[in-house]
């Protein structure tokens, strides 16, 4: 399918893509391309300029300084999956990175592309919610940093705002451990309902995906698995009412009350596989 | 080679299956009409145009890549392998298997699986059946239920082709 008319510009560093980003009306960072270009044929995005990010070797590393660990924006899916420092220090991203579509799509997708995205069944929002993540945002006027919270606005919406470009996401290496389960259609399908979940030294973090704009943090479960060694039926327990408590979207893949049970159910067995991680 | 002023059209220079290709093309020429349009390699077939389907699966720097979902002017400077860079003289011993084990019936789907199977055993030569479903996961059969795919695939590891 033809695209529209549109401008493209390929910058060697990133001071140029920030120009380019901040100088042209319609400017968006092209990375892997794989939902951008697919969406541009549909016209669901009309950008003026694609500013290509392929060159930017420096958003392609990644790094551990001291207890954190940086990924930069343009690290691809496959690239993850094969990252030494991913698998030491985090894995459950490298394992989440796995599922994401198929082989063709991980070797040209990217991180900062499947957040900035943020499609509400994407896999990392939620996941790098429960990691605690921060993401690292540049322009013309300096740097910023924005918590993950922060960071997921509304549906494709984030905190990058036109004329900047998310250049790195942070997250704590090491943990205790990480957990992610979910329903999708098919194998490595869309996401229908999700959940990640990750402890350290008994505080739990667990975000849903699929069930809201932005990903949505589980604080009651987390609260009530505050500090206690968790089993199966006390995760049960926990977990009991939490599909109350949302306002999922009922379409033709499940049912809003379909969906809020499928949701707690993968609330249980991220928490029950992130338990297990971190007594391992 | 850097781009600092937004173009709408770019000479595009690219190495597909070993000989160097120059043309200008709009920057929204998608890399697979680059393929079949311009250089006349019509091998790659255009399935979905949407990213699902595989059939227009190429090698782009030697990774497999869905040449639907990448700009000909992203590929400037990359070397491509598109299904007729795979034989030379002979078939592969990948196509033959594809051949003897009837991995194919209307022939829409076999370049992006034969792309996406090659990416594969170049990285790992003997793959488990498991691993070869992994691998094919972006491609698309209608007519085979791709049981003979996989048999094909898996039977070159066990160096079973002839």
């Amino acid at each position: 399918m033809l695209l529209r008319e549109v401008g493209y510009a390929r910058p060697a560093t990133v001071e140029e893509a920030l120009s380019l980003l901040a100088g042209n009306d319609g400017a968006r960072a092209l990375a892997g391309g794989q939902t951008l270009l697919n969406v541009m044929k549909q016209r669901a995005a009309s950008p003026e300029v694609l500013v290509d990010l392929g060159k930017l070797a420096e958003l392609r590393l990644v790094g551990v300084q001291g207890m954190t660990l940086d990924i930069g924006a343009m690290v691809t899916l496959s690239a993850l999956m094969r990252s030494s420092e991913v698998e030491v220090s985090r894995p459950i991203l490298a394992e989440v990175a796995a599922t994401v579509a198929d082989v063709q799509v991980r070797n040209r997708g990217t991180l900062g592309g499947n957040i900035c995205v943020n499609d509400p069944t994407n896999h990392f929002p939620p996941l790098l919610v429960a990691l605690d993540a921060t993401m690292t945002i540049l322009s013309e006027d300096g740097e910023r940093t924005v918590s993950v919270e922060d960071f997921f606005v509304g549906v494709f919406e984030t905190a990058v705002r036109e004329g900047e470009l998310l250049t790195r996401v942070s997250v704590p290496a090491g943990g205790g451990g990480d957990g992610m389960s979910g329903v999708t259609l098919g194998a490595h399908g869309t996401y229908i309902a999700n959940a990640a979940a990750s402890v350290d030294d008994g505080r739990w973090r667990i975000a849903l995906g699929c069930v809201a704009a932005v990903p949505v943090r589980a604080t009651l479960v987390e609260s009530r698995l505050s500090g206690v060694d968790v089993d199966e039926a006390d995760v049960r327990a926990a977990v009991e009412g939490l599909g109350e408590t949302l306002d999922p979207p009922s379409d033709v893949h499940a049912s809003a009350d379909y969906r809020r049970s499928l949701t707690e159910t993968s609330v249980v067995r991220a928490v029950l596989q992130a338990a297990e991680r971190a007594s391992g | 080679m850097s781009v600092n002023e937004p173009i709408t059209s770019a000479v595009v220079t690219v190495t597909v299956n070993g000989t160097e290709s120059e043309h200008e093309v709009p920057v929204r020429r998608l890399l697979v009409h680059f393929l079949r349009d311009d250089l006349d390699l019509t091998g790659t077939h255009i399935g979905c145009d949407t990213g699902s389907c595989g059939a227009c699966t190429v090698h782009l720097d030697g990774v497999a890549v869905k040449s639907c979902a990448v700009l000909a002017v992203q590929a400037d400077g990359a070397t491509v392998m598109t299904v007729e860079g795979l034989a030379g003289e002979e078939l592969t011993p990948l196509q033959r298997s594809f051949h003897e084990h009837h991995g194919l019936q209307c022939g829409y789907c076999t370049p992006g699986m034969l792309m996406s199977a090659s990416a594969l055993l170049a990285e790992n030569p003997s793959p488990s059946e498991d691993e070869v479903k992994v691998a094919l996961q972006g491609n698309i059969c209608r007519c085979t239920g791709y049981w003979n795919i996989v048999e094909a695939v898996v039977a070159v590891g066990k160096g079973e082709a002839a």
